[in-house]
């Protein structure tokens, strides 16, 4: 088949071929590609292309092309309303908590896993530890509901028996972030070690034998051995969660939003679903939905420059 | 690793680890225990906190006001329809795609690619996609529910990621050369060798299903249609207890017996996290591997 080196295994397409022929050689790949093409085109690009409705005055009358340019008033209204600082700081700060205690723990959970040997007690651990991967939001809306309810939630028992007077989470502005970054870390700890388990799968079996030999202890072999190597894992996983941080999802929020927490408990995302779907007030919401995606875009670009010009790792 | 003696240093790691392993287990373990015990337990033990482990006062009232209740039935008729349905479409989607793409004969491979790449990182957002799914005219239907998730780019770089790495070339080469076509060598060739993959798809792609309910919360308008999703969002969020919801069995005899609505309430809310929670976290266990292994496939390329 192969007639000179530059052409690579299971390229049935000789060089001298034309592109073309190459593309009618296997037309049905086409074929193949055509739902998921279809897809994105329609769901994903079709509503890019409904963003201009940021930029005028949408009614559902005159449809997408046929209403009025504004240019960037809806921008302005949302900058200069009374909630504009208060959304950016609930989000933000709700992002970055998340990460500072979410990011965290399921490293180090890794790398306990790590040491241990394979065996039932492993496993275990770590089958209990996924599960609550697989719960709904809405289940775990509930359950935090539920062990939370001031008059009978197991959680308030056991800091009442402890003769400590339990605040009520649920409706106490000052409570609610710390409510869902700690049910986040109940429900995705031990999922998210998956991803570094694998990385430490990779890791060289001989620079432990060589630490040993220099008398290297359990724990320093963990910190420059084991940490070294899910480094880049890390790196990207970073990035990848930088990018997001004013992508707090309005899924989980909006179920443990009520009136009393509203104060920190109202993001971006929430807030575009509520002026947009409840309120109709299609343009301004999508507006406001740029301005976020625009702002992850960014972070996510400047991160990923950062971490290729400090290390080696990048997404691009 | 070599056997070598442990230091006292290393023991008193390795202590720490379990420990702290063993920490991990009771706090995740713990709620689930909870709530398995506080549905099978006498809702005023469990409200007093007398019950805090394992079940007091044995009653099944609470599985009966759960299977009395038409809402759930409902509900979980429609999950199970969306499931398939949706499932079945995201595969249809998402394998053919991820075999072109894992082909290096394939012309355009890293464009196509490359515009579904685009979509992850940046999109037209709530309002614009809402707005496109009410112009198709697929408010209040299936395809609401389904069309506008019925792929991930997530997914199709995993099964593109296992379709590079264990199917030979050499395989797709002398197909060709016996002149199969490749519409053929991908339905009797690539997809026979292709279960685990599948396997994953499916299990990724379905366990979202079941558990989704933004799509139905802005898209449907019609209780019948409701997911379970949707009907546990009545019960344990929003917490509506009436007649209609708890079912109707509350005026007959269980109600007699349990004076306290509240506790009934209470008592149907774990209930029902159990029944509608139990197929997925039932199944999962003997699916971990598969889990698992989607996960690590799609690291190992990510």
């Amino acid at each position: 088949m192969r007639k000179n080196g530059r052409v690579q295994p299971g390229n049935l397409g000789s060089p001298t071929q034309s592109l073309g022929r190459r593309m009618l050689k296997n037309w049905e790949l086409y074929l193949f590609m055509t739902p998921a093409l279809l897809y994105f085109l329609i769901f994903h690009y079709g509503p890019m292309y409904g963003i201009q409705i940021a930029f005028k005055n949408f009614t559902p009358v005159k449809g997408i092309t046929g209403s009025p340019w504004v240019g960037f008033d809806h921008f302005e209204r949302f900058f200069n309303s009374y909630y504009f600082w208060d959304l950016l700081w609930n989000t933000l700060s709700l992002s970055f908590y998340e990460l500072a205690i979410g990011f965290p723990l399921p490293i180090i959970l890794a790398l306990a896993f790590n040491e241990i040997r394979n065996g039932g007690f492993k496993k275990t651990v770590q089958t209990v530890t996924y599960a609550p991967h697989f719960i709904s939001m809405v289940v775990m809306a509930g359950m935090i509901i539920t062990f939370l309810s001031p008059s009978s939630g197991i959680i308030i028992r056991m800091i009442e028996a402890f003769g400590i007077n339990a605040p009520d989470f649920l409706s106490d502005p000052r409570w609610f972030k710390t409510v869902y970054v700690i049910s986040g870390v109940w429900q995705s700890t031990g999922w998210g070690t998956i991803i570094y388990l694998a990385a430490l799968a990779g890791v060289d079996p001989q620079l432990h034998e060589a630490a040993i030999m220099d008398g290297a202890s359990r724990f320093k072999r963990v910190l420059h051995i084991n940490l070294p190597t899910i480094i880049p894992t890390i790196t990207i996983l970073l990035i990848l969660n930088m990018g997001n941080v004013l992508g707090v999802g309005y899924e989980k929020v909006l179920l443990l939003q009520n009136n009393l927490n509203m104060e920190s408990s109202d993001v971006i995302s929430t807030f575009v679903y509520r002026s947009g779907l409840v309120s109709a007030q299609y343009s301004f919401s999508t507006a406001v939905g740029l301005f976020n995606s625009v702002i992850n875009a960014i972070m996510l670009i400047a991160v990923n420059r950062i971490a290729k010009r400090t290390s080696d790792t990048s997404l691009w | 690793m070599t056997t070598i003696r442990e230091s006292r240093s290393d023991k008193l790691f390795l202590i720490i680890n379990y420990v702290y392993l063993l920490l991990a287990l009771v706090v995740v373990l713990y709620p689930l225990v909870y709530i398995i015990s506080a549905s099978i337990s006498n809702p005023k033990l469990v409200s007093s906190g007398e019950m805090w482990l394992f079940p007091k006062g044995l009653t099944l009232d609470g599985y009966k006001l759960v299977f009395d209740n038409p809402k759930i039935w409902i509900g979980y008729r429609n999950t199970i329809f969306y499931t398939v349905i949706g499932t079945l479409l995201n595969l249809a989607v998402t394998l053919p795609a991820a075999y072109a793409l894992s082909r290096s004969d394939f012309v355009g491979r890293h464009f196509f690619m490359g515009m579904f790449l685009v979509t992850m990182f940046f999109s037209g957002g709530l309002i614009p996609t809402y707005l496109l799914v009410k112009n198709l005219g697929l408010i209040n239907s299936v395809g609401a529910l389904i069309l506008p998730v019925a792929a991930s780019v997530w997914n199709i770089i995993v099964a593109r990621t296992f379709f590079q790495s264990t199917i030979p070339k050499e395989l797709q080469e002398a197909a060709h050369v016996d002149g199969c076509t490749n519409i053929r060598l991908f339905l009797k060739i690539v997809l026979p060798l292709s279960s685990p993959i599948i396997a994953v798809m499916a299990l990724f792609y379905g366990v979202g299903h079941w558990n989704s309910y933004f799509p139905s919360l802005i898209y449907l308008n019609d209780d019948m249609k409701y997911p379970l999703q949707m009907v546990l969002r009545q019960i344990l969020v929003l917490q509506e207890m009436s007649a209609e919801t708890t079912g109707a069995a509350i005026s007959g005899d269980i109600a007699q017996a349990m004076a306290n609505k509240a506790e009934i309430a209470a008592l149907v809310r774990y209930a029902v996290i159990i029944v509608s929670t139990l197929p997925v976290i039932a199944v999962y266990p003997f699916l971990q591997r598969y889990f698992v292994q989607g996960v690590m496939i799609g690291s190992v390329k990510g």
